[in-house]
């Protein structure tokens, strides 16, 4: 929903609640890769310093430090908004579905792609609250269509699942083909 | 003439035809679903795209790309909510227009404006070739170099309010790019870890930032459905209205290929400045922001004719005006495609295929709405959390396809939490995008540069090079000078909006 009162706010970024957090975790950030980038680059002897491998890391490093440093005085004056640790909390929810999608993908290669996607889609369907068989239903259906679309007709390169080495020859090679 | 005919015989497939038809129906829906877009389709498609012929590949995205904006009207005007961040200033009289039973006209002009858009920019795209041939090949390496600084110091000035946050994320991007190892095989900031050696892969940090950080924000988010309500009546009718507003139109469409040509500045511009002219030279200026079909008109031309530019510094220099561009550079890359002076030196029929490809997706589209609008209506009332777990889905084909890399998924879930802080916060992520792929520029262009020069004012000592380092100095300069008279006009703390904003989280 687009809340901007006037033209100039439609267009102009405000801050928001986690603007401090996030300052502080560029500046640490920044400051941890300025101390490692002695160590972590190589100045050539005999090279001149734009064609040096040390330079766009420093040049990006220098840039990345001035300006978080910057944003973080700029928040630091700023009145405090309310609702800071909310905001942190809703970032750390989202990673659980960071680790929805890793055991996706670990497991993908082990169960195969279309039965894994069918099971995830219907699984994460019930984790969001989702109890129609409707929905349930059109999540399977849309797994599926995604595994015939990407994997039978474009033949995009996802590996056939562990699983399908116990099915019988003739379908084996057709299930890691095709799903 | 003859061509120009090899460009069209060149699309002349019946894979490049059905490319260009998924392209655009599939923009269409793409961006009328909000919280989709068409920077997270093309992350998406991008992989794929990989294994077709460059036309094939290149037409299908840029049909996302030129027909996502259509869409993005559609909920914009019907529910307030713009179907991409660039229809955001849509809803600003669209909506309106809607709440006093007005939905139809809105529709219309809004369709009929993004079509005048779109073919003002595609032509302007056309007259301008022949320049661009002229001019491209005076661009050496430090004029690259230069225009390439030009763009990121734009893309970081043109988030105001976040300068600091887009110049920090900008530096985050060009140290992205310089990860891993470099071309005489040093080891650069890759902290004695083998998956850093590699450096990291512009797909996986795009899918991450764009499609995993939209899956992850819809996931999270409490669950919505759009409820909008259909619209009654003939739309081809409805868009004869345009034609009383075509000097608004032609001027919109004249900023945004103004704007678009620009790297790093692109279609909010064109659209601050296209509205901002369409309500000086209003007979009713009380009316913008309360339904006013000019403002409506200015918005989505402008944004609409911001495509067909953006593709002048990607074709011609090689250079990503913004983060969708920067995409389609990595599908030139794959095919051995190098965009840039030599392009419309040795494949000029290529570019050509590519303009005519704009004029018809832009055809099929209008046609494509005209019929099936409240088909659409039914397609955005999905629930925000199932949508999530639609673009997790498919973004797992997107980073996993590319290599089967476990590693590279894990890399791009890292960004897709990145980019969902970025998105809660109101702050860029086409700094990084832009960083990333510039720095890369920047890095090879300096050190070719380099060798001719012995004193300084050497790097700015032809013309185009000279004109270039001037606009960077007025850049900054009117930047200054904005920011002071911007802190004379602020707002106090209590009238300043401190909401997420919908126009920022894509």
């Amino acid at each position: 929903m687009i809340k901007a009162q006037t033209l100039q706010d439609l267009f102009k970024r405000y801050r928001r609640p986690g603007d401090l957090f996030y300052s502080i975790i560029c500046v640490v950030f920044s400051l941890f890769l300025a101390f490692n980038l002695r160590a972590e680059t190589t100045w050539v002897d005999n090279t001149k310093l734009f064609a040096q491998p040390a330079f766009w890391p420093y040049v990006a490093v220098s840039a990345m430090t001035v300006f978080s440093a910057l944003h973080l005085v700029s928040s630091v004056v700023s009145p405090k908004l309310d609702g800071r640790w909310q905001e942190v909390g809703f970032w750390l929810r989202s990673v659980e579905y960071a680790g929805w999608f890793m055991i996706y993908v670990i497991t993908v290669p082990q169960l195969g792609y279309l039965p894994t996607t069918v099971i995830f889609a219907v699984a994460l369907c019930l984790r969001l609250g989702y109890r129609n068989a409707r929905y349930l239903g059109s999540a399977a259906l849309f797994a599926v269509v995604v595994v015939v679309i990407f994997k039978s007709l474009l033949q995009v390169k996802v590996p056939g699942g562990a699983i399908y080495e116990l099915l019988p020859t003739a379908l084996r090679s057709f299930f890691l083909t095709y799903f | 003439m003859e061509t120009f005919f090899a460009g069209v015989e060149l699309l002349m497939r019946w894979d490049v035809a059905l490319a260009l038809f998924i392209g655009s129906v599939g923009g269409v829906v793409i961006g009328a679903i909000p919280g989709v877009g068409a920077a997270v389709a093309i992350a998406i498609l991008l992989p794929a795209t990989f294994s077709l012929d460059p036309i094939v590949g290149l037409t299908m995205l840029l049909g996302i790309y030129g027909s996502s904006m259509y869409g993005g009207a559609l909920p914009a005007i019907l529910i307030n909510t713009p179907g991409t961040a660039v229809n955001a200033l849509t809803t600003y009289d669209g909506y309106p227009m809607t709440k006093r039973g007005e939905a139809r006209r809105a529709l219309a002009l809004a369709y009929s404006a993004s079509f005048w858009g779109g073919i003002f920019g595609i032509l302007c795209l056309i007259f301008l070739s022949p320049v661009l041939a002229l001019v491209a090949p005076h661009f050496g390496s430090r004029e690259i170099f230069l225009a390439a600084l030009l763009g990121i110091i734009l893309v970081v000035l043109a988030h105001r309010g976040q300068v600091f946050a887009a110049g920090g994320l900008a530096g985050f991007g060009i140290l992205l790019h310089t990860v891993g190892l470099d071309t005489k095989y040093n080891q650069r900031m890759t902290f004695e870890q083998t998956w850093l050696t590699g450096g990291f892969d512009l797909i996986v940090v795009v899918l991450g930032l764009f499609a995993l950080s939209q899956a992850f924000l819809l996931l999270t988010e409490k669950d919505s459905a759009p409820d909008p309500q259909p619209v009654d009546g003939s739309m081809f009718g409805a868009m004869k209205e345009m034609w009383l507003y075509k000097r608004v139109a032609t001027v919109a469409s004249g900023f945004g290929v103004l704007m678009g040509m620009i790297p790093g500045v692109g279609e909010f511009t064109a659209q601050f400045m296209s509205y901002t002219y369409a309500r000086r030279t209003s007979k009713t200026p009380d009316d913008f922001g309360d339904g006013a079909p000019e403002g409506l008109i200015a918005s989505e031309a402008a944004n609409n004719a911001v495509p067909a530019a953006a593709m002048i510094p990607l074709l011609a220099l090689g250079i990503p005006g913004e983060a969708l561009t920067a995409m389609m550079l990595s599908v030139f890359y794959v095919h051995n495609v190098i965009p840039g002076p030599q392009l419309f030196q040795t494949q000029l029929d290529f570019v050509y295929a590519l303009y005519i490809a704009m004029i018809l997706l832009n055809v099929i589209v209008i046609i494509f709405l005209i019929f099936s609008t409240n088909m659409l209506t039914k397609i955005i009332q999905v629930p925000t959390r199932f949508l999530g777990m639609v673009i997790l889905i498919l973004s797992f084909v997107g980073v996993y396809s590319l290599r089967n890399s476990v590693i590279d998924c894990a890399i791009a879930s890292g960004f897709g939490v990145l980019g969902l802080v970025l998105k809660r916060l109101n702050l860029p992520i086409v700094p990084i995008v832009l960083g990333m792929v510039l720095g890369g520029i920047m890095e090879v262009k300096l050190r070719s540069a380099m060798i001719r020069v012995k004193q300084p004012l050497d790097f700015v000592d032809r013309p185009i090079a000279a004109i270039l380092a001037v606009m960077i100095v007025l850049v900054i300069l009117m930047h200054i000078r904005t920011l002071r008279k911007e802190h004379k006009a602020r707002l106090s703390e209590a009238e300043i909006d401190h909401d997420l904003h919908d126009s920022q989280t894509r």
